[in-house]
């Protein structure tokens, strides 16, 4: 008997039925893409982050102090130690590589630049633009336009076994450079390929394939600094501590998160002779903006979940109420209040599970699309999700209809079949 | 027995005493009291739906603002250094902060390469540690130098800024003042790397340029993981008075969306001809593409969570009218015209919303103010201009789900619904 009611009430009440189905599905469904998003934007927005460029720097361990103002480098370009360009590749074999997007080598050195006669002195930066280095089976793509995203070329990129040249946008004003001129460089002609714009220094120099800075030095291989993108861990106590004073549990949990600081460990420990250290201006605000946007939304999905819980909880109570007569006609035939209760508890767990599913699914497409069309990147739905929302969506729907229900089986069976409840 | 002729006069009387309301405002006021429950239930709906749009779109507005104060602790976002490398005006620095005003801040630099005792290079830079130390945050300094010397000067530093653009020779009495204490109490911030070249032993030391020698003491050590760690840092006035070199360049971080900093640049390019004032494109560019991220996510979770507030209300608000069917049955037999009806169930709708959006709007811009406290510690304005939209949607909702049943009822003759059918 308790079934066919129930079978009924659902193939009688199609209507009804399907509007708080709908309620209860677009709760759920806002509340599923909502949680998804929160869960995933640390992720995402640390990506975003790197758009600053490298958080950190590596340098040879005995370097000389750097004389620079605004870019210009004051010290002799011989002096001090070199990276070997040779360990680069290294670096991705770091326990950390997936985090590391990207790395460019920096060769600065002083150059004579036009023909002899009305020579400028100038700096040319060797650096990689995009380019290809295998470090055992991997084959991987980096340089300046994984590093650097704010650079901006007028013109095209020069390849990076080329002996062709970018011009800083300053510099191109004052010597005249156009893409697809020739510059003297250091007594040799080098294709311009395009004009360089950074905001930065940059725009005063001349930016070579790092091949090209080398010869031009006259130590091949030699590479200054090493600036390197990775995808961090906001810093916290555990980070801040010396490693030198951990013991060895701690200094693995330490090593194996991470953190900046302990990537710039392993970076040591790759590249010999080198001295690995965190950009601060970079490193340490990332932190902070990650924290406060994982914070926002972390609170604008409980807001979310507030409003479809409530929204849920209103449908339910006005699809009860507007049954008051069925119930007192299932009173007036002798039905206790017990098995009232039981009926609309039965139904509201079935319209929860049925529609949690669908909303769960809905809201899986959504978190989907909008990963797609804001980050240009995928979502990933952790599966145990599935149950916590299928359970939040009974919960909920329970303790709206609850309220409801035990009005519905307070009401005397002859008011409410007169119609004067 | 005896209460009814007692009460009956004084209903009568209370009557006949009461203002001249006419009919239809006391069928819409006694409506609302007579079924509180039901009318309740969909203020509910109507008022948790304006609030939470209320705080969705308060947040929309103002997070911006407040994600892009956080934006500032990457530092300076502009940045204005003189034409091929000469100094810049002396009043450079008042007029970018007059362009400025309240909106932001601009510190001056100098940067002067000196010999230490041994010989080295090394760069030496002049700036107003009280201004560093609010615009890059990043900087890890173990102390900085005591403000005590250098602050009382830096007031008549401006006015002698002032006074000399006008009267040049009015310089040297002001100028000299500082030099003679700094003889005894300059303090310097030395960066890491350029400890153990110019002060191996953490001791007083010596610094010469062109000539002229000043005596600094260590107050601390500057980390950043850039160039300014090779650096060592004076206070300007000192800086002026040993080198006799001004600031060249000034770093300004401007507040505002990219416009506005767009703007604040061309005001201050125009004033400072000899200056070139950029925007520091590393910085806005960054800046940039995760505000906006960040408020397309933002933007997708607002329009989510009003859509499923807004649907759920009109699926209460809809079973709330078709309820009353009745109430429309009896207005319609006893002679109501269909124009009246319809006013008056619309009028109802409409009183439902502009109740429920106002009453949310308080509680939206609470939910508001909560998070900006929760997750900025500063809590978010309340924006009138938001009250509006949310009164014109609520009450476009409140009459749609108005609209719906009414029409579905109008083909229904009234005997037809009183009987219950």
């Amino acid at each position: 008997m308790f079934a066919r009611l129930l079978y009924e009430s659902f193939r009688r009440q199609k209507r009804r039925k399907l509007l708080a189905g709908i309620a209860i599905t677009l709760g759920v469904a806002v509340a599923t893409a909502m949680i998804a998003v929160a869960t995933d934007i640390g992720d995402k927005i640390n990506r975003e982050l790197r758009t600053y460029g490298a958080n950190l720097l590596v340098t040879p361990q005995e370097d000389t102090l750097d004389v620079e103002i605004g870019g210009v480098n004051l010290k002799p370009p011989s002096d001090g130690s070199f990276l070997n360009e040779a360990d680069l590749p290294k670096i991705e074999g770091t326990f950390w590589r997936h985090n590391i997007l990207g790395f460019s080598p920096m060769l600065p050195v002083t150059v004579q630049l036009g023909s002899p006669a009305a020579a400028k002195d100038a700096t040319l930066l060797g650096t990689y633009f995009a380019k290809q280095l295998t470090f055992g089976k991997d084959v991987f793509t980096t340089g300046v336009r994984n590093t650097h995203p704010w650079w901006k070329v007028e013109g095209a990129w020069p390849a990076d076994d080329s002996t062709d040249v970018l011009v800083g946008e300053h510099l191109s004003a004052n010597i005249a450079a156009q893409p697809g001129s020739v510059v003297t460089i250091a007594g040799q002609s080098h294709r311009i390929t395009g004009i360089l714009s950074t905001g930065g220094p940059e725009d005063d120099e001349v930016v070579a394939p790092l091949a090209v800075a080398q010869q031009i030095l006259g130590r091949p291989a030699a590479v200054r600094r090493i600036y390197v993108s990775a995808l961090t861990k906001p810093e916290d106590a555990l980070a801040r501590r010396d490693p030198k004073s951990m013991n060895s549990e701690l200094f693995d949990r330490w090593y194996c998160s991470p953190y900046v600081q302990s990537i710039a460990y392993q970076l040591q420990e790759a590249i010999p002779h080198s001295h690995a250290e965190q950009i601060r201006q970079v490193a340490q605000n990332e932190g902070t903006v990650l924290s406060r946007i994982k914070g926002l939304m972390l609170l604008v999905t409980l807001a979310a979940l507030f409003a479809s819980a409530l929204a849920v909880s209103a449908a339910m109570a006005t699809a009860i109420f507007e049954r008051r007569r069925e119930v007192g006609l299932m009173k007036a035939l002798g039905a206790g209040n017990f098995a009232v209760a039981a009926l609309f508890f039965a139904e509201s767990t079935l319209l929860a599970l049925g529609a949690g599913v669908t909303g769960f699914f809905a809201g899986s497409f959504l978190a989907h699309r909008i990963g797609r069309s804001i980050f240009d990147a995928q979502i990933t739905i952790p599966p145990v999700l599935f149950p916590i929302i299928l359970a939040l969506a009974v919960i909920v729907t329970f303790a709206g209809s609850a309220a409801a229900i035990r009005r519905a089986v307070q009401y005397d069976p002859v008011f409410a079949l007169r119609g004067d409840a | 027995m005896s209460t009814t002729p007692t009460v009956a006069p004084s209903v009568a009387e209370r009557r006949a005493a009461s203002p001249h309301t006419s009919m239809f405002l006391r069928m819409l006021v006694r409506a609302a009291v007579l079924r509180r429950g039901r009318a309740a239930s969909a203020l509910l709906a109507m008022v948790v739906a304006a609030a939470v749009a209320t705080a969705m779109m308060n947040l929309y507005v103002d997070v911006q603002a407040k994600l892009r104060k956080e934006f500032r602790s990457y530092g300076a976002n502009v940045i204005a250094i003189g034409k091929d490398g000469t100094s810049l005006p002396p009043d450079a620095l008042n007029k970018i902060e007059a362009a400025l005003g309240p909106r932001g801040m601009a510190v001056p630099f100098a940067y002067i390469v000196a010999r230490s005792a041994s010989g080295q290079s090394v760069v030496v830079a002049g700036t107003n540690f009280e201004q560093v130390q609010k615009l890059n945050r990043w900087w890890s300094v173990s102390a900085w130098p005591k403000s005590e010397a250098p602050k009382p000067e830096i007031e008549p530093k401006a006015e002698s800024v002032n006074s000399r653009s006008s009267e040049p020779k009015a310089q040297s009495p002001n100028a000299t003042a500082p030099s003679l204490e700094s003889k005894t109490s300059a303090q310097a911030l030395i960066g890491m790397k350029a400890l153990p070249v110019v002060a191996p032993e953490n001791r007083p030391f010596d610094l010469t340029f062109q000539g002229h020698a000043i005596h600094l003491a260590p107050a601390g050590t500057l980390q950043t993981g850039a160039t300014e760690d090779s650096r060592v840092y004076l206070s300007l006035p000192e800086f002026v008075a040993w080198t006799g070199v001004e600031p060249s360049t000034i770093e300004i971080a401007a507040n505002g969306s990219a416009d506005e900093v767009n703007s604040l640049i061309r005001q201050m390019a125009a004033a400072l001809p000899t200056a070139d004032v950029h925007p520091v494109r590393q910085i806005v560019e960054g800046e940039a593409r995760v505000l906006g991220k960040t408020r397309a996510t933002l933007y997708a979770a607002a329009v989510l969570i009003i859509l499923t507030a807004a649907l759920c209300v009109l699926a209460t608000l809809t079973g709330w009218v078709f309820d009353r069917r009745r109430d429309f049955a009896i207005m319609k037999a006893l002679g109501a015209s269909e124009r009246l009806v319809s006013g008056f169930f619309a009028a109802e709708a409409a009183a439902l919303g502009v109740v429920g959006a106002i009453l949310g709007f308080v509680i939206g811009v609470g939910i508001a103010a909560w998070i900006g406290r929760a997750n900025f510690n500063a809590p978010v304005v309340p924006r009138f201009s938001v009250l509006p939209f949310v009164l014109a949607g609520s009450v476009a909702v409140a009459l749609l789900s108005a609209i719906v049943p009414m029409s579905l009822l109008r083909r229904v003759q009234p005997a037809i619904i009183l009987k219950g059918e």
